[in-house]
């Protein structure tokens, strides 16, 4: 995936100002930048969530396989499908059941036998970490799982149609020490299957878990660089600035 | 400040315990098997039931409700989907004007519409009359209850390529569910009670009918007829129908009650 001079709007406002750049596949790739730098607005460019906000339009390309996913011709429901993602809050449908919370997204392609379908959920849920602890209750309700719980219940979601990539919205942002952890190892283990893109405000979630990493600034991207370098010999002064909490 | 709460929590309940409690000592005595399976008996003698007012208030309020409730539903699901359209901001405008209307009026409206063309009173006017007063009460029960929904299950399902309309039906409508029956059985309760609408549309008709497009008789009219009437037995008679009335209210809202108790969650109204 990649964009080229990608400026996100919000009526006449400028969030996310002419990025380029590239997300090579089966990497993780972080996000970084103090609150309002775009960093939320540019990911849900990806997907074209952000024209569902009031006001929001982009300009420039986003190329999914070579493809502009803003092109004449392309449905946004079958980009989604190959363009996942998680939210900062956990949301689980509250009148489905775990199972049938993994199963959403594959009811709309039509029926699938139900083995077939049983088998889907149940290797979603192993990947997603979870299978474990909610297998004999897959009927039961999904609101009633932990917030950790229920964030991997969405990761599960997410992979269950196998998207190519899948966005992270500060997916740590409201768990615990313990929930954040496991996230993390699972997005080091999925990269092997999805290129994973994730906004974060935690530093050290940066520098674990991503290839690369991208500093925004008041919606300009400022440095981007394999992870090891920019947290060690950043380039730009800002980035130096931000990493070392300096500010932001 | 309490007490001053108390005391108004006390003075709103008060009438109601009164109108209940002499409907049960007055009506309950003339209650048994035959007031809900036979017919009225003539004047002077004692005895005879109102099988055909509650047949009737069935029929119309339930074709009421098969009118009134998808459209209802509907239209609040449109304005609070779409909310800054000039449909939806016109819709709501209406119905707020319409929660205010007069039943009497909706009833002339029925009136003109069906039984004045085909020159006799129809049991189907009354459903219509309902209707109409159920559409507006129902549609912003509705828009309120989707309203809270969060928008962040709507963005989960748009970015796990639900398309528009699925979102809407399948996750929000659906989360919303449970307040919105509640709020549809309330709007049926409320407009089973309505006499005015039905004095000039169903009129009334003595004998058992089920035919939707001739005069039926109702339990309000029942009240109505048999309490301005000169005999003491008639008397007692509109108590228990009033009774009975409010039973088929109270059954409804209990309805209600037990249809927002559901398996996992989502609003409850």
């Amino acid at each position: 995936m990649e964009t080229s001079t990608l400026t996100a709007m919000y009526g006449k406002f400028a969030a996310v100002k002419a990025v380029t750049l590239q997300f090579p596949a089966n990497q993780v790739h972080a996000l970084i930048g103090p609150s309002g730098c775009g960093k939320s607005t540019f990911l849900r460019s990806l997907n074209r969530m952000h024209e569902m906000s009031i006001g929001g339009w982009v300009t420039g390309r986003v190329l999914l396989d070579g493809e502009d996913v803003y092109g004449p011709g392309v449905s946004v429901i079958q980009l989604r499908r190959r363009v996942g993602m998680v939210f900062q809050r956990p949301t689980p449908f509250p009148t489905k059941s775990i199972y049938d919370n993994v199963a959403a997204g594959l009811m709309l392609e039509g029926k699938l036998p139900r083995a077939e379908l049983d088998e889907i959920v149940e290797r979603s849920l192993r990947r997603a970490a979870l299978w474990d602890e909610v297998k004999d209750r897959l009927k039961g309700s999904a609101i009633a799982l932990s917030g950790g719980q229920q964030q991997r219940l969405c990761l599960a979601r997410t992979i269950a149609p196998e998207p190519e990539v899948i966005l992270l919205d500060e997916p740590t942002a409201s768990l615990d020490p313990q929930g954040t952890q496991r996230i993390e190892e699972l997005v080091f283990e999925l990269k092997k299957d999805f290129t994973i893109i994730i906004v974060t405000h935690n530093m050290q979630q940066a520098a674990r878990t991503s290839d690369t990493t991208t500093f925004f600034y008041l919606g300009t991207m400022v440095e981007h660089g394999p992870t090891k370098q920019i947290f060690t010999t950043p380039q730009n002064e800002q980035t130096e600035a931000y990493i070392t909490g300096r500010f932001g | 400040m309490v007490g001053l709460m108390i005391g108004a929590v006390i003075v709103a309940v008060l009438p109601l315990i009164f109108i209940l409690g002499s409907l049960i000592v007055r009506g309950a005595g003339s209650l048994s098997v035959a007031f809900f399976t036979r017919m009225p008996v003539p004047a002077g003698e004692t005895g005879g039931g109102v099988l055909h007012a509650i047949v009737g208030t069935l029929i119309i309020v339930g074709i009421a409700a098969l009118m009134g409730v998808p459209i209802g539903m509907g239209a609040g699901l449109h304005a609070a989907e779409y909310p800054g359209s000039k449909i939806s901001w016109t819709a709501r405008f209406v119905a707020d004007v319409m929660n205010g209307t007069p039943s009497i009026v909706v009833g002339v409206f029925a009136y003109t519409l069906v039984v004045a063309p085909q020159k006799h009173y129809s049991a189907f006017a009354g459903s219509l009359a309902l209707a109409v007063l159920m559409v507006p009460m129902i549609m912003r029960s509705t828009e309120e209850l989707i309203k809270l929904v969060p928008n962040s299950l709507r963005e989960a399902a748009l970015a796990l390529g639900y398309a528009r309309w699925r979102t809407s039906l399948s996750i929000v409508l659906r989360t919303a569910l449970p307040g919105i029956v509640t709020g549809s059985l309330l709007a049926i309760a409320r407009v089973a009670g309505e006499t005015a609408p039905l004095l000039l549309t169903a009129l009334g008709n003595q004998y058992f009918s089920v035919d939707i497009n001739g005069p039926m008789e109702t339990l309000p009219h029942v009240v109505y007829k048999y309490a301005t009437g000169p005999y003491e037995e008639w008397h007692q008679f509109a108590w228990a129908a009033a009774l009975v009335l409010i039973l088929v209210v109270l059954v409804l809202s209990i309805a209600a009650r037990i249809a927002t108790r559901q398996k996992f969650g989502g609003a409850r109204g």
